[in-house]
Formats: C-alpha cells, structure tokens, sequence
C-alpha cells in the first residue's frame, strides 16, 4: 500500500515542481498545471512499472484510496468556502451551470453526426 | 464536556473525516431511496456542504464557510489545497493508456472542444453578469467545465475565495445539470454506443455528473464515458490557469 503512495507522491511532487517550473517561467509565479503534469505523470509511472511486472494491486491500492477519497475532499472543501459572499449573485451560478450544458449536448450532436454516421 | 471538546480542537481533521463520512452516508442513502439514483449522491453532498457553507459564513461571519466554526475547523484542512491536489492526482490512475488510444482522435477532439465550449461560454455569462477582470473571469469560466477545475484554476490565479465558491457553486451545477439531462437527450443526440458515449464523456467533462447520466441511460457506457470524463479535469487543470488564462488576460486587457 505505502509503495503505491510513494508512487502517488512521487508523481505529485515531480508534477508540482514542474507546474512551478512552468508558472515561473511564464512569470506568474504559481502553481501553472502542476495538477495536470502530475497525473500525466502517475500514468507513466504506471505504464512503466506495468511493463518492468512490478505493478499489483497491493500498490494499486494505495493509490485507488486517494481516488476514492477525492469526492469528500470536494464536499469538505465546498464546506470551508466562502459561499455566503457568492450567493449574492447566485444566479450566475445556476445560469453558467445549465447553459453551457445545454450548448454541449448540441455539440455533441454535431460531432457525432459528423464522426458516427455509419454506426447508428 | 470539555473533555470532549478538546478532543474534537485536538482532532480537527479526524472530525472532519467522520463528519464528511456522515454526510455522504446520508446523502448516498436519500439518493438511492428518494431519488432512485437519479442525482448522484455525490452531488447533493456537494451541494448540501456548500449549504452548511453559507450557514457557516452567516454563523461565524468568517471567510472560511464552515470551518470557522471551532467545531468543524477539520474541514479546512481536509479540504485544503494539499489534500484537494493530491486526490485529484491520484484520479488519473483510474484511465489507462490502452483504452485512450482506443477512444482515439474522437475522444481527443471531443475534450478539446469540451473545454473550450464550457469554457468560453462560462467566461461570456460571467462577462454578461458584470466580471471584467482577467482571474475572476478565467475561474468561472473554469469553474463551468467541472468544480475542481474551477478551485484549481482560482487557487493558481490567486482569485478571491468568493469567486471560487461561485466556480464550485457552477460546477456543481453543471454536474447535476448533465445527470439529469443525460437520460432525458440521450435518444435524441445519438449517445447509444461505445463511441458515442467516449465522446460524450470528453465533451461533458464532469466524471460524477457523466457516470451518473449514463447509468441511468445505459449502464453498458459507463466506463466509456469515464475514460475520456476523466481527462477532462486534468486537461482542465492544465490549460484553464495556464493557455486559456494567458489568452483570456491578453483579450480583456
């Protein structure tokens, strides 16, 4: 189990450095993806250790626990935010919410009809 | 009673872990005896912490929702940034790369134009409603593609913690708003294959809002919509702060 955390760490801190790295770079002085090279970077992490037989699913494990325990972050996070102040135009909320998905299921209309016309 | 109340100062997180524990119990309980799974259980205790939230804010008068009440000062930690990163990171684990390049040029296409769909319209309806400044715009319009993608992209622009809230209050929206739209379209747009559900599920983005949706369409495409779904928020988290920001800031300014 600790072995898939360190794994996860490992990806983590490797996938922070560089989204440092990068918010440096482009001169905004945070964090710039550095969420987002990390799971590219837990995916070749595990695509490597897959192909070397070193991956189970004891190592899994330790990992899919944090998979798992991402949904009651978000509702502890949702928790501790200021919501008070944003309820006060609370309506963009629910507009910026339904709207956009409206917009995308006609997308997706399109982009099937487009790449899909033989399968249906 | 004082006992136990240094118990709990002492214990923060370890609250905040049976508290969030009991609430998804509840939440999973109510959605799949009242609701019939309809909306993901997941979603109404998003929902209902951004309630206990605004209770917290109004209670305690605080910038930090509910756990500025000593009580509940767990939730901050548990939910802070560290945490919040490292679970998302950890979300990755369930794609594979077998299964992306089977989803192919349709699955890619489809999350580029996802993003940039949500994105762009979230961003035109915060615009409308009087944002004009580069961060609050770009978090709201991040926070339109999923509710992590938006606290992500705020907490990287250094946005005010009530323009995050609004991005997760969006996003969570979004999610039950694609949950319950999904089996009520599904005929009419086509999402009745493998293909089409990988499609669906770059163009949607929201992983809960996506796995429900389909579930209650056709059980068969949930790990289709998931693959794709999941790397929505990742890509999200990747473009949003960094490509979309830099565009968005060079626009408005």
């Amino acid at each position: 189990m600790i072995k898939g955390l360190a794994v996860l760490s490992f990806s983590f801190l490797l996938g922070m450095w560089c989204g440092q790295l990068l918010g440096a770079w482009l001169a905004i002085n945070t964090n710039v993806g550095g969420v987002g090279f990390a799971m590219i970077f837990l995916l070749l992490s595990k695509e490597f250790l897959s192909r070397k037989g070193w991956w189970n699913g004891e190592l899994e494990f330790g990992i899919e626990f944090w998979n798992k325990l991402y949904i009651p972050v978000v509702i502890a996070m949702a928790a501790s935010l200021n919501v008070k102040s944003a309820l006060s135009s609370g309506w963009l909320a629910i507009i910026a919410g339904i709207l956009p998905v409206l917009l995308a299921f006609w997308v997706f209309k399109m982009l099937t009809g487009k790449f899909n016309p033989t399968q249906r | 009673m004082s006992e136990l109340t240094q118990v709990i100062d002492k214990n923060g997180l370890i609250v905040a872990f049976l508290l969030v524990g009991l609430l998804t119990w509840l939440t999973d309980l109510f959605s799949k005896k009242i609701l019939s799974s309809r909306i993901p259980g997941s979603a109404i205790a998003i929902f209902l912490a951004l309630v206990f939230g605004y209770l917290g804010g109004v209670l305690a008068d605080g910038e930090k929702g509910l756990a500025d009440l000593p009580l509940f000062q767990g939730l901050s930690v548990l939910g802070g940034s560290m945490f919040r990163d490292f679970a998302i990171v950890a979300t990755a684990i369930g794609a594979s790369f077998v299964l992306i390049r089977r989803s192919g040029l349709l699955g890619l296409i489809s999350l580029i134009l996802g993003i940039g769909v949500f994105f762009i319209s979230g961003v035109a309806i915060a615009w409308m409603m009087g944002y004009r400044d580069a961060v609050s715009l770009c978090t709201i319009g991040a926070g339109a593609c999923t509710y992590i993608v938006g606290p992500v992209t705020g907490g990287a622009l250094g946005a005010s913690s009530e323009v995050i809230a609004l991005s997760i209050g969006t996003g969570v929206v979004k999610t039950i708003a694609v949950t319950i739209l999904t089996p009520v379209l599904a005929r009419k747009i086509g999402l009745d294959n493998p293909g089409a559900a990988m499609a669906f599920g770059g163009i949607m983005g929201t992983s809960s809002g996506v796995a429900a949706g389909l579930a209650a369409t056709d059980s068969k495409l949930v790990p289709y919509g998931a693959v794709t779904a999941t790397f929505y928020t990742g890509l999200g988290c990747l473009v949003c702060p960094s490509l979309f920001y830099l565009l968005l800031k060079a626009i408005v300014d």
